[in-house]
């Protein structure tokens, strides 16, 4: 399969006199494969903005290398810009443009024909409304329209960042819904969210960044296989016997995590061993379920970033799941 | 050339400029009523009636005069002393004059095209250009304030197109209303002049002099917008253009004059922007050092500099490639975050 987008070891420092050195980006990669819906995911200040900035020619980069739809850029930028919709955060619009207006300006910048902005308007729900001045729009209205502005093109590629922002229910179900069928029709959809069941059921591929570097990539089965760590419950016949079950398992190995009905274990790799150990100790199992993590407990495991109780995480920190020690700075937090 | 006309089409389209020019042409009218109102044309009735006011004027004075000298002397023969209310020998010295009663003092104020209109093209180049300031700088200082450049760089790439066609865009729309808003107001005075003033002796030299004049007036509205362009880019913000033109108005206009003043420096005016606002409409401006003057000593001829109309368009024109040159500088090196 050909990659739409490629990034190798992309680099860029922000320097303060102030606040020292910091790198937004840290020799980061990327690759997404055409026709794929790929889920670009990392907590606050971890650098997605700037790496779809940069992509787009925003931001200057200090080191690596980038290409889309084969071509080298910032360098072929103005080549491929035409194949290329984006939204970078929420874009704010005239407010006393009209949603026709915006989008018929745009396409006049960018020579598209204008009857594509009733395509657009059609698609993204807002033909009825798009006589009216963008001033009287919710969030998502506002976020059906960039939306919009990002689809004008009809581009091979697609970058989302946060398009659910500000979306009900209803309006997330029909973006879903939205970022399949253009996958279906051949675009690359590249989507920034935060929100990560949406992205576990609608992504072919993820990558997470983390103080500017690349923790995980792949398809999402396969991250999700390569993080679940052989998590299994147990459950007994007799609750009474979790303790001499947690003691037997210890010493053959096993992490165990006690709870008041059951034992969690981690790093099991073939579950019916753990039965027949117990069995052999007369000790019986009610239950045993492997259990599958999902994308928000990976994403949390990868960039450090579960809640603790007790401490208050800053943007550009991460901290260790089960202590107080912080990974530190020297990523993506302002260092010497 | 489609990203020109769009940016154009996106100008007309902002609701500032439509306010702005609406805010242009109802200052502009109220400028032109008022004069209309004040300025009466000086027909022969109108002068008969001045000369008569003035003749009835000099009658009244020289009764004054008689009744002065009547009462100046009954006094004295009451023995009063008169000298200090009425004067020596009873005013008779101080007989009023035909001549000091002028008709033209009682005549109406009359608008005289030939002399007068140079001074309205200077009004009107001075609300265009504040217009072009203002619309200037907010078409792109909003632009960058609110992501809308950023949206259009994601669209094209091309950074400093993008910029060219703003400018151009905004340079296009600054010289048609000038140049629409001009002839208005060229034919708006005319008429007034025609009807309630005077169009005496204005040759065709007249007409090439006005026409020089709004060339003048022009290409400094022109030079207004664009340099208002420049520092809202530069700022990416509307208030930094806003805030150097308050901040060039309060150092240059009152801080320079005041410290020069206190300085002593002779011609301190030569640092003050407004003078070489007024040396580029009236062709040249004259400065004086009358500090140099003993006064003591009699009447003296103070030193004097002359400011040139093209000194002024060398600074202003320097001024305003500055500005741009910077401005596309930083629009092609700096980040957009």
């Amino acid at each position: 399969m050909s990659a739409v987008l490629e990034i190798e070891g992309l680099r860029k420092t922000y320097k303060s006199r102030r606040r020292g050195v910091r790198n937004a980006l840290d020799g980061f990669d990327m690759r997404v494969e055409a026709g794929q819906v790929h889920g670009f995911l990392g907590p606050n200040g971890s650098g997605k903005t700037t790496t779809l900035r940069t992509l787009l020619g925003l931001i200057r980069p200090d080191g690596g290398r980038m290409a889309v739809l084969g071509q080298e850029v910032p360098a072929a930028l103005p080549t491929v810009a035409g194949q290329v919709g984006a939204i970078v955060e929420s874009p704010q619009f005239f407010p006393h443009f009209t949603a026709r207006d915006t989008l018929s300006l745009l396409a006049g910048a960018g020579e598209v024909p204008v009857t594509r902005v009733d395509e657009v308007l059609e698609l993204v729900g807002l033909r009825d409304r798009a006589g009216e001045r963008v001033k009287t729009y919710s969030l998502g209205m506002k976020q059906r329209l960039a939306v919009a502005s990002a689809l004008l093109k009809n581009p091979k590629l697609l970058i989302l960042d946060e398009p659910a922002n500000g979306l009900d229910p209803g309006g997330i179900r029909e973006m879903r819904t939205l970022m399949r069928d253009l996958a279906e029709s051949g675009m690359t959809v590249v989507l920034s969210s935060h929100i990560l069941g949406e992205i576990q059921l609608i992504c072919d591929s993820v990558t997470i960044i983390s103080l500017g570097r690349r923790v995980a990539f792949g398809p999402v089965d396969q991250v999700l296989a390569a993080h679940s760590l052989g998590t299994v419950r147990v459950r007994l016949d007799a609750a009474e016997d979790l303790a001499a079950a947690a003691e037997v398992l210890g010493r053959s190995g096993v992490p165990v995590t006690r709870h008041p009905d059951h034992l969690m274990l981690s790093g099991v790799e073939k579950p019916a061993s753990v039965s027949r150990l117990l069995a052999e100790h007369h000790l019986y199992v009610s239950e045993l379920a492997p259990v599958s993590v999902d994308l928000e407990s990976v994403f949390l495991e990868l960039t450090n970033t579960a809640p603790v109780p007790g401490q208050h995480r800053q943007v550009d920190e991460s901290v260790r799941i089960g202590g107080a020690e912080q990974s530190g700075r020297a990523g993506g937090g302002w260092g010497a | 050339m489609s990203l020109y006309v769009t940016e154009l089409r996106r100008l007309v389209k902002r609701r500032l400029t439509r306010v702005m020019l609406v805010l242009l042409v109802l200052g502009l009218a109220g400028v032109a009523t008022a004069l209309a109102f004040s300025s009466q044309q000086r027909s022969p009735a109108v002068i008969a009636q001045a000369r008569a006011d003035a003749d009835a004027q000099y009658r009244q004075a020289v009764k004054d005069w008689e009744k002065g000298i009547a009462e100046c002397e009954a006094a004295q023969g009451r023995g009063e002393q008169t000298e200090e209310r009425y004067g020596p020998n009873c005013g008779r010295d101080w007989q009023p004059q035909p001549e000091m009663f002028d008709p033209e003092w009682s005549l109406p104020y009359e608008f005289d095209f030939r002399d007068e209109f140079s001074v309205l093209v200077a009004v009107f180049a001075g609300a265009v250009a504040l217009f072009g300031f203002v619309v200037g700088a907010s078409f792109v200082g909003a632009e960058w304030h609110t992501g809308g450049m950023m949206n259009l760089l994601l669209w094209r790439p091309k950074r400093l197109a993008v910029l060219g066609a703003k400018l151009a865009a905004l340079l296009s729309l600054l010289a048609g209303v000038t140049v629409l808003l001009g002839a208005i107001w060229t034919a708006v005075f005319w008429l007034i002049a025609s009807t309630r003033g005077s169009t005496a002796k204005v040759t065709a030299g007249v007409w090439q002099s006005t026409g020089l004049s709004g060339l003048r007036a022009l290409a400094l509205i022109l030079a207004a917008g664009a340099v208002a362009f420049a520092l809202a880019s530069l700022g990416r913000h509307t208030s930094m253009a806003l805030g150097v033109a308050i901040g060039v108005a309060v150092v240059s206009e009152i801080g320079m004059r005041i410290g020069m003043e206190v300085a002593g420096v002779a011609f301190g005016d030569r640092y003050v922007l407004s003078t070489y606002a007024m040396a580029w409409f009236q062709k040249q401006h004259k400065l004086f050092d009358y500090d140099a003057c003993n006064l003591v000593q009699g009447s003296c001829e103070p030193a004097e500099l002359v400011v040139t109309w093209q000194q002024s368009g060398l600074l202003f024109g320097i001024g305003s490639a500055l500005a741009l040159v910077a401005a596309f500088w930083t629009m092609r090196r700096r980040d957009v975050a």
